[in-house]
């Protein structure tokens, strides 16, 4: 008999298995073989040494030209966008999960729905409104000018783009961390307050510990979209703040796949890398084990 | 005062989540083709948008793909879980497990290229011009729709008592019987929630689109991409208030739904409670 099961088990699993190999393992061996590969298909490392190496001249506001790595530059300023975004989503993103957390039942869920409303309507359309919103000539200025200030500017900023991916991301650091809040054990809070522990304490000792799997969830889920956005660098940026996403899609509608698979491939690298990283130090320092 | 700080910070929040779309949703119904200055209200854009065929063809293609994809996904992912959850082999499990985790933490963009270039390479190896078109989308969305229903029916499948299936074999349900009466209503709940979270990334999804869609088959999120190219109209924002509203019903009636369950599982209980 439990042979019997297992059998019907794998002849279950059997279509998916395959769909896994050949729709998610080939695909992602396929970034890689166009990574190393030429026109042609003849092996080389030019693609890559290409990310490292390919240099161009920006103008400064002086008239003099500066030479820079021209990729090394995009993914920096990814870098920093993504992270910048993702901290601000955590400050954000974790007092208003312990709010909502302690509500009461009815209040919580009428405020998760208002969470998960704006994700689902398309991005493409809410990161336009923000451009509209963001204008020179636009809502937030006509507002600012009705008070008599001047108007300030804001797309093509660095600051445009932070507010497009902390708006579009931030619902994606709420959900994590409530899930872990809302399950916590008050009894915990409350044995720490008659030990003694401040509200501070409190929050600092035994609910930040407690909801850190939540926190580590929500950085990565914030900060992988965020580093390998293209749209709302595109329009909150002006074209101005290429990012890596923005260069990997370039690079595909010029129709050069295997620099675009190099980008793809030195991304996905460095953020495995990243990963396996975090697991890590989840394993270690949360769960206070080995790592498995 | 302590809670009054917290709850302007809280509405601070929601403004800003919100703003975008009100503003889209009063900009909708201006008369004017401005989106910053509100002159007369008018229902002008929604009556625009009632004429551009390109944009219904692409509605009407994005619920096809929706649809179909949901479809098969809900039914491999099922089966898959299912089947997962009978595995004794620890390596086949742990193997299967790391490889549904790729397309949830590998960025939409990688997901988007990498199966673009296996397509594109078999596609030449055909000798075809275009590889893409509307199957390689759907091979796509049912790619990153499988993973999130497999995790949705996983958990629900771990709930059942292992010798429930069993003790209704023993009273005479053949295996099939046995599977239908005792795990089929136990995942179903899983299999709903997989089901419905595959049809709205299938339904929102534009970064995987993007780069497995071909010329002939457009869907609205590409379409959308390709409108806010060029100067947009107010009728995509009518558009996406209809979106809104469409939406928002379907929440509603889900949480509507969630309640009732709440419910009937909270009476069931009650029953079951004396005989054990």
């Amino acid at each position: 008999m439990p042979l019997k099961r297992n059998r019907s088990g794998h002849t279950a699993l059997a279509p998916y298995s395959l769909w896994a190999v050949l729709f998610i393992i080939v695909p992602m061996l396929f970034i890689a073989y166009y990574a190393f590969t030429d026109n042609n298909f003849a092996f080389t490392t030019e693609n890559i040494s290409r990310f490292f190496t390919a240099v161009s001249n920006i103008k400064n506001d002086d008239g003099s030209v500066t030479e820079v790595h021209t990729y090394l530059l995009i993914f920096r300023r990814s870098l920093k966008l993504s992270v910048i975004s993702t901290v601000a989503c955590l400050l954000i993103g974790y007092p208003l999960a312990y709010r909502i957390a302690h509500a009461s039942k009815h209040t919580q869920k009428t405020m998760m729905t208002l969470i998960m409303i704006p994700m689902w309507m398309n991005f493409l359309i809410r990161t336009y409104a923000w451009m509209t919103i963001l204008q020179d000539s636009g809502i937030l200025n006509n507002l600012i000018a009705k008070l008599g200030m001047g108007p300030i500017r804001i797309i093509g900023t660095e600051v445009a783009v932070v507010i497009g991916m902390v708006y579009d991301y931030l619902p994606y650091m709420v959900l994590p961390i409530y899930s872990i809040m809302v399950k916590m054990d008050h009894s915990l809070l409350e044995a720490a307050r008659d030990l003694g522990c401040g509200s501070l304490s409190v929050l600092r000792r035994v609910i930040f510990p407690l909801s850190l799997p939540g926190v580590i969830s929500g950085i990565t889920m914030v900060l992988i979209p965020s580093i390998s956005t293209f749209y709302i660098s595109q329009k909150l940026g002006n074209g101005k703040f290429f990012l890596i996403g923005d260069a990997i899609e370039g690079q595909y509608v010029a129709n050069n796949l295997h620099f675009a698979a190099a980008m793809a491939f030195i991304l996905m690298v460095l953020l495995l890398v990243f990963m396996a990283l975090v697991k890590y130090a989840t394993s270690r320092y949360v769960y206070g084990g080995d790592p498995e | 005062m302590k809670k009054t700080v917290s709850n302007i910070l809280t509405a601070l929040v929601y403004l800003f989540l919100f703003a975008p779309i009100v503003v889209l949703l009063i900009f909708s119904f201006n008369d004017s083709k401005s989106l910053s200055v509100f002159s007369e209200f008018s229902f002008r854009w929604y009556r625009e948008l009632l004429k551009d065929s390109n944009t219904l063809v692409a509605v009407r293609n994005t619920l096809i793909l929706a649809a179909s994809a949901t479809a098969i996904s809900t039914v491999m992912g099922t089966a898959a879980a299912w089947g997962i959850h009978r595995l004794r082999s620890r390596w086949y499990r742990r193997a299967i497990n790391t490889v549904t985790d790729i397309p949830m933490t590998n960025p939409d963009i990688i997901t988007g290229i990498s199966l673009m270039l296996m397509f594109v390479f078999v596609g030449r190896l055909f000798g075809a011009q275009n590889s893409l078109n509307f199957w390689t989308m759907l091979i796509a969305h049912i790619t990153f729709c499988l993973p999130y229903v497999i995790l949705q029916v996983l958990p629900k499948l771990r709930q059942i008592d292992r010798s429930l299936p069993e003790a209704a074999m023993d009273l005479g349900c053949t295996p099939i019987r046995a599977f239908l009466k005792v795990e089929l209503p136990e995942m179903l709940p899983g299999i709903v929630t997989g089901a419905i979270m595959a049809f709205t990334l299938s339904l929102d999804d534009f970064v995987i689109s993007y780069f497995t869609s071909g010329t002939g088959f457009e869907t609205l999120p590409i379409r959308i991409y390709s409108m806010t190219k060029k100067t947009v109209t107010p009728k995509m924002y009518a558009l996406a208030t209809i979106i809104f509203f469409v939406t928002l019903a379907l929440l509603l009636i889900s949480n509507f739904i969630g309640d009732e369950e709440d419910e009937t599982v909270r009476k069931r209980k009650k029953i079951k409670t004396p005989i054990s």
